[in-house]
């Protein structure tokens, strides 16, 4: 099925509300054409084309809920979901934890979207791994690596007169360079919403300097060194921390933001002065959307970190008001 | 909270009316045709109808049931000596016939990248067949309430036994899925699998500790009977440490058995780094055999098909070659399957259409064989494929996945009592932990659910922050006693990833509880430095 633009959204979102006859309906509607190569061994492995759009219906009797999805869109699909939804609701049992949908939000739309990358094609997808596995022939290497690209929008809406719509694009792009002899391996990997920010030479190039310069790496034996860490490798870490960052866990004791004898470590100093985290939807060189597709609420520029201290926690609706703090 | 799933919910009733054969016949030829004569010299097209649900617990909370379909039609080529993919869910003939186009052309814009063409070792086509697993109770049929008061009844036996919180979740899974290609196959598969994963968890806010046990139980390819909780499906764990299960899971006794026993871990001793003879359960060894095992043998990674993602394998061809390579001690045998009930890697053909076999990879210790698909088969000699392609979805390209992989039971009788019997200074170890590898699937470190200090033949207490560290080669090669067939289980893996764009496969596990000497153990709580 072909991607939705706002209109076509924004009517089907209500057709489907219109249909419900639950206490509340919430409405997600996903949309991707995803291309992508993989090659290995200096060649090309597996290549291929998904396009899909998505329909995620939630409705809500009191406490009872009930979800249900389809990728059909005419009136009568539309109309299924709604009912499919209603029927899982009724035969819930009730979440105590359950929260009512929430009210109109204002949306500052982000720049996720990007034509040139919406319209990479299978010749630019062979391109990119093309200068990958020619620059490692030249250099005796053997590359391996993947490509894959996506254009999509993402539509919610509720019963309370939340709309959002935006359409993305993104690439991504990992290559390993390695020595016919296994000593030396070099890894690279880069990720864009515009195209005409990546250069698959670049990136490849880096891979194979890396390859070539670790042929004579030492083993280190084990102890406290000074380490530098490419952007990369930290981005790793940042994001495996932050998924410990919820606010319930730490309050309920299981988490290292636990606090000794109850409650959690927001405003403590745990790390270096030198370390500021935060989170920009509207950051020009990683643009999200504007709102988190789980709650609705809209996203705001939010400071997890401060000069070292623990500036903010995940809270979700519901442990938000619990702990006396905003979500 | 709205929660995405990836599949179209449907109606329970709805779940049980699969896609006639016939009309997805009529489907796979449009998209065999299509293919061929945009010029495709191998066409194979996969229909697919996937079907889940997944209920969500927490404490005495249902926080979640989704029912979930998602059908589509997912089409491979060879073209010009190279693979297009392509997948739709628009199944019209056009709709999929359009796709083999797609994946045509897409194959033609590789080819010139191609530095050989692909080799594909034969497949006989087997003309219209089907193949289900065996289930005497259809998850499918089953009320949503009664699922739901069996988790919520063990997480209120975890809580009532000790745990501050408790989760459990349901993911039963079927996927009905139809394989077609130009070598003359129509196979119609239904496959189900289950896993109920639980977590308890005890805090202690004073000394800001907490601890957790999960699930003893493994993930299943059976219906709905295996929470049957039949008497003779369980045992007891040497010293009577704690129950076990067999073909049937008493999911709230086992939370009962959870809860108490996070409780205990938050008092257990911790352990003194050193050398320790490791006895481990099938419920823990299962993993250690998942990724020093299965893994290395997987023949993708030994070729460097997945060096960008999920690594490649020190178990290379040229130790293969020399047929001496002691990959572990003399007792040790592991052998590839897709046929074992039960198992979740059992299935009548993998999606290339090859039947379902047993071959051996690791005979007396030395390494014989790997896994591998149809254009694998010729680079280690073989002249059929062992069968081990899979894809996730029908939007997903197969390639080689695990089968299960097993460690053969002993030859002399053995149980995991007299095991134990024979150790002065060990540790007994029970349940899947946290785990890391490296890339090569050589050097790793795995810990567990549950340990047990073991002192002259005896079970003397509980202890924590276990972790074992050892190499692959070394640590196999320290293999000295395994019980015998009596002890055999399987536990498994329900969401093992591999691949780009990543996918999903589950597999299954089997070992009895087995002994190795001499293993390095530290202390995972301990501060360096």
């Amino acid at each position: 099925m072909k991607q939705l633009n706002q209109d076509e959204a924004k009517r089907i979102c209500e057709r489907v509300i219109g249909f419900s006859k639950a206490d509340e309906c919430r409405v997600l509607i996903n949309g991707n054409r995803t291309g992508n190569i993989r090659y290995a061994q200096n060649s090309v492995s597996t290549a291929g084309l998904n396009e899909n759009v998505q329909l995620t219906v939630s409705v809500a009797f009191g406490k009872r809920q009930g979800t249900a999805s389809l990728n059909e869109f005419d009136d009568k699909s539309l109309e299924k979901a709604v009912r499919r939804a209603e029927d899982v609701a009724r035969l819930a049992p009730e979440n105590p934890e359950f929260l009512p949908a929430i009210g109109k939000q204002e949306f500052r739309a982000s720049a996720t979207f990007n034509q040139d990358t919406a319209a990479i094609d299978p010749e630019f997808r062979a391109e990119v791994a093309s200068h990958s596995i020619v620059a490692g022939r030249k250099n005796k290497l053997v590359t391996a690596g993947f490509f894959v690209d996506t254009t999509g929008f993402e539509t919610i809406a509720n019963s309370n007169g939340v709309f959002g719509h935006q359409e993305f694009t993104n690439l991504s792009f990992t290559c390993t360079a390695r020595t016919e002899d296994g000593r030396g391996s070099g890894w690279v990997t880069r990720a864009a919403n515009d195209v005409r920010r990546f250069d698959a030479r670049e990136a490849s190039a880096v891979a194979i300097e890396k390859a070539l310069r670790s042929v004579e790496a030492k083993a280190l034996e084990p102890g406290r060194y000074t380490v530098i860490l490419e952007p990369a490798a930290t981005s790793e870490i940042i994001g495996r921390m932050f998924g410990a960052f919820d606010a319930r866990q730490a309050d309920e004791g299981r988490s290292f933001l636990s606090k000794k004898g109850g409650g959690n470590r927001l405003g403590e100093k745990l790390f270096d002065e030198q370390v500021n985290v935060w989170a920009d939807p509207w950051d020009k060189d990683v643009p999200v959307r504007p709102w988190d597709s789980n709650s609705m609420l809209a996203r705001e520029r939010t400071d997890i970190i401060k000069n070292g201290k623990v500036a903010s926690l995940d809270y979700s609706r519901y442990w938000a008001p619990a702990a006396g703090t905003a979500t | 909270m709205l929660v995405p799933v990836f599949g179209n919910a449907i109606a329970a009733e709805e779940l049980m009316n699969p896609v006639a054969p016939a009309f997805k016949k009529s489907l796979a030829d449009a998209a065999l045709n299509s293919a061929t004569r945009a010029g495709a010299s191998y066409c194979d097209v996969r229909i697919g109808r996937y079907l889940n649900q997944f209920i969500t617990t927490r404490n005495l909370n249902v926080e979640n049931i989704v029912n979930t379909e998602s059908s589509g039609v997912g089409v491979r080529v060879i073209a010009n000596g190279a693979y297009g993919f392509a997948s739709t869910n628009d199944m019209s003939p056009d709709g999929v016939a359009n796709a083999a186009r797609q994946a045509v052309a897409i194959a033609r814009a590789n080819a010139r990248l191609q530095t050989e063409a692909l080799q594909m070792a034969p497949v006989q086509g087997v003309g219209e067949v089907s193949w289900a697993t065996p289930y005497t109770r259809d998850w499918r049929t089953v009320p949503i309430k009664e699922k739901a008061d069996m988790l919520i009844a063990a997480n209120k036996a975890g809580l009532d036994a000790g745990a501050s919180f408790m989760e459990s979740r349901l993911f039963q899974v079927n996927q009905q899925k139809y394989f077609a290609s130009t070598d003359g196959s129509y196979i119609d598969q239904d496959i189900h699998r289950l896993w109920a994963p639980l977590t308890a968890t005890a805090v202690d806010k004073a000394t800001n500790k907490f601890r957790t046990r999960d699930s003893l139980a493994a993930p299943v390819g059976m219906g709905f009977e295996y929470f049957d909780a039949r008497p003779e499906h369980k045992v007891q764990a040497a010293g009577g440490v704690t129950t076990l299960y067999t073909r049937s899971y008493d999911l709230i006794g086992d939370a009962r058995a959870a809860g108490r026993q996070a409780r205990e871990k938050l008092g257990a001793k911790s352990v003194e780094p050193g050398k320790y003879d490791l006895v481990l359960s099938p419920e823990h060894l299962f993993l250690t055999i998942h990724e020093s095992v299965g893994h290395p043998t997987e023949l993708d990674r030994v070729l460097g098909y997945e060096a960008n993602y999920a690594g490649t394998s020190f178990a290379s061809l040229d130790k293969w070659r020399t047929k001496k390579f002691k990959f572990g001690s003399e007792r040790v045998n592991f052998i590839a399957d897709k046929t074992t009930p039960g198992s979740l890697g059992a299935v009548g053909y993998d999606d290339e259409g090859v039947p379902a076999k047993r071959w051996d990879i690791i005979k007396d210790g030395i390494l014989v064989n790997y896994q591998a698909t149809r254009d694998q088969a010729h680079i280690i000699g073989e002249k059929e494929s062992h069968g081990c392609s899979y894809a996730d979805s029908w939007n997903s390209v197969q390639f080689q996945r695990m089968p299960n992989v097993s460690l053969a039971a002993g030859k002399k009788r053995l149980t995991p009592d007299e095991m134990v019997k024979d150790v002065k200074k060990g540790i007994y170890i029970l349940g899947r932990g946290s785990y890391s590898i490296d890339q090569q699937r050589y050097n790793f470190q795995f810990g567990g659910q549950l340990y047990f200090e073991i002192r002259n033949g005896k079970i003397t207490g509980p202890l924590e922050d276990v972790a074992y560290q050892s190499n692959t080669q070394e640590f196999w090669n320290a293999c000295s006693a395994i019980c015998d067939e009596r002890d055999w289980r399987m536990g498994g893996s329900f969401f093992d990833g591999k691949g780009q764009p990543s996918q999903v496969s589950a597999v299954s596990h089997g070992s009895s509880t087995t002994r190795f000497n001499g293993v390095n153990v530290i202390n995972t709580a301990r501060k360096i430095g």
